[in-house]
């Protein structure tokens, strides 16, 4: 496809400026990822916790807060990538018509969206780590596995930034991305198995929940925080790339279409 | 002189609205070539073809001897835009607009940085160097978006409506940057709905409405020849002036509330008026687009 022959080494230079805005306010930036996951699990580790007690899954019995843990950091890499190239890329496309500026230079409108994409998955991996930080202090994680969930996030933020980047092509406006919001995140950020185990759904919840993109982000995470390594996981990667690849290929075709008349 | 800009039977369609009409002309280099007409002639639509931002529906179009549909990169590199929006980036100061920009050139961060100090003089931008661009009035930010169209150091220039909205010393200003960039050998390409504007900078004209191009030539000639040398302005024209106009075969038109009587000799054609009809407010003015 002739789309695809123009990406180049261009989408970096829109990466970088990105990123140059993100260092102009990346000290009010680095808070939330930084307090978010203290109050959550102050609150549902030891809140909850408390009643809780422990937790079921694969076979083991787990501390609330520990389980609860890895669901943190998936929680943060689907919020930052879909925000970032959702609401961050309308803004930048429709208010401030950088895309238009950019695309008057030898840039393509394919490096334009890529270098999106590829800033939404470092938002992504920027705040997850944070999280990630806060969570290896705590204890919460084990191993040398957990080493392994950074490079994780990046996959899983490059995922959610192309779904992102999908919608961004076809809302009409800046208040519609109150649908995919309230009709896909949330529901993910609440089932798929971030808060609780899947095995507590009933067998339909479970399916369900297996189609669902944040569900192997989480699980594979949750896995490697852990340290254990489950054939699951290996599947769940498979998915990610594929639906990445669909997503990727998707989010350029429909942009384009967008803005180029 | 060679021929930087050529069209042949360029054409814009959008579903079933046509834009651009099949318009043909030869831009030369080192000049500066004006696109006059109303707002929706399809100026800015012509000059989206151009830089290569807007597919040509039919027709051709090449831009520095490269067709546009496959050389797009390229002529981009070669050119520089200073679009009718205000795209700048909030987020960054002046100075780092400009550099930014470069970047997206690739061009070297130390030669980035020098000619972005350079164009930022040029401009009478040095004091605003370090000054976010929200602060900036809308003079300020369109000599800007000019002084970014300029980092690549371009071969042709297009300027989208460069003065729309801004206040006459803003305009003088920038008109006189305008015509120091064409001293300099940089070729031009300039829409707007000023008519001022048009003739004061523009070596060469068309004049566009709906798509289709009207007429093409030097502004002084395209002036001569269609309006003559001088004109009479009446304001508020008493009775029966219209009928006497008709009668003698006088050539002039109407608006609103005026009268505009073309002549080429305005002395007779004064004294009957104010003799005849008593015309007290009325102006009398050399021939302007």
């Amino acid at each position: 496809m002739s789309m695809l022959s123009n990406i180049s080494w261009n989408s970096l230079q829109v990466w970088r400026r990105n990123r140059d805005v993100f260092f102009t306010t990346w000290k009010t930036n680095f808070i939330p990822p930084f307090l978010e996951p203290i109050l959550y699990l102050t609150a549902m580790g030891l809140g909850f916790g408390v009643l809780i007690g422990q937790v079921e899954y694969q076979g083991n019995l787990y501390d609330y807060a520990k389980f609860l843990a890895p669901g943190l950091i998936a929680i943060s890499i689907m919020y930052s990538a879909f925000f970032e190239c959702t609401y961050g890329s309308f803004v930048r496309m429709h208010y401030q018509k950088t895309f238009d500026a950019i695309i008057a230079t030898p840039v393509s409108i394919e490096d334009v969206i890529v270098g999106e994409m590829l800033w939404g998955a470092t938002k992504a991996f920027l705040n997850s780590t944070i999280v990630l930080a806060v969570i290896v202090v705590a204890g919460l994680a084990d191993f040398p596995g957990v080493l392994l969930v950074p490079a994780v996030a990046f996959l899983g933020g490059l995922m959610f930034a192309a779904i992102a980047m999908v919608f961004t092509a076809i809302m009409p406006n800046i208040d519609s991305f109150n649908y995919p919001f309230f009709l896909l995140i949330t529901p993910m950020f609440l089932f798929s198995g971030t808060f609780f185990p899947l095995s507590v759904l009933p067998a339909w919840g479970q399916d369900l929940a297996q189609l669902m993109p944040l569900t192997h982000v989480t699980t594979i995470i949750r896995d490697f925080s852990f340290d254990t390594y489950e054939l699951m996981d290996l599947l769940g990667l498979v998915y990610i790339l594929i639906l990445t690849a669909i997503m990727f290929l998707l989010a350029i075709k429909m942009m384009r279409k967008r803005l180029i008349s | 002189m060679t021929v930087v800009v050529s069209a042949r039977d360029l054409t814009k369609r959008f579903n079933s609205f046509t834009a651009v009409d099949s318009i043909s002309f030869d831009i030369e280099e080192g000049v500066c070539f004006g696109f006059l007409g109303p707002n929706g002639a399809g100026k800015t639509t012509a000059m989206k073809m151009i830089h290569c931002v807007s597919p040509v529906t039919t027709g051709q179009l090449t831009v520095l001897g490269m067709d546009v549909a496959t050389n797009s990169q390229e002529i981009k590199s070669l050119i520089g835009v200073a679009p009718q929006e205000d795209n700048l980036d909030p987020d960054f100061t002046v100075l780092r607009n400009l550099i930014v920009y470069a970047r997206y050139f690739n061009i070297d961060k130390e030669l980035a940085n020098q000619r972005a100090e350079e164009l930022l003089g040029f401009m009478q931008l040095k004091e605003k160097r370090d000054v976010r661009i929200t602060q900036l009035s809308g003079g300020m930010k369109r000599r800007l978006i000019i002084a970014r169209a300029l980092m690549n150091e371009p071969r042709i220039l297009i300027l989208d409506e460069p003065t729309t909205g801004l206040d006459p010393q803003a305009r003088h200003l920038i008109w006189e940057k305008i015509r120091e960039l064409k001293r300099k050998g940089v070729t031009v390409l300039l829409t707007t709905h000023y008519m001022d504007e048009a003739e004061q900078l523009c070596d060469r004209l068309v004049i566009m409405e709906r798509g289709n191009i009207l007429v093409e030539d030097r502004p002084r000639t395209l002036v001569d020849s269609i309006v003559g040398t001088k004109v009479i302005c009446v304001f508020e024209p008493p009775e029966g002036l219209r009928e006497h106009l008709e009668y003698t075969g006088m050539d002039y038109e109407t608006t609103v509330d005026s009268l505009y009587i073309y002549t080429e000799e305005k002395e007779s054609v004064l004294d009957e008026l104010i003799g005849k009809f008593g015309v007290e407010d009325y102006l009398v003015r050399n021939a302007t687009l």
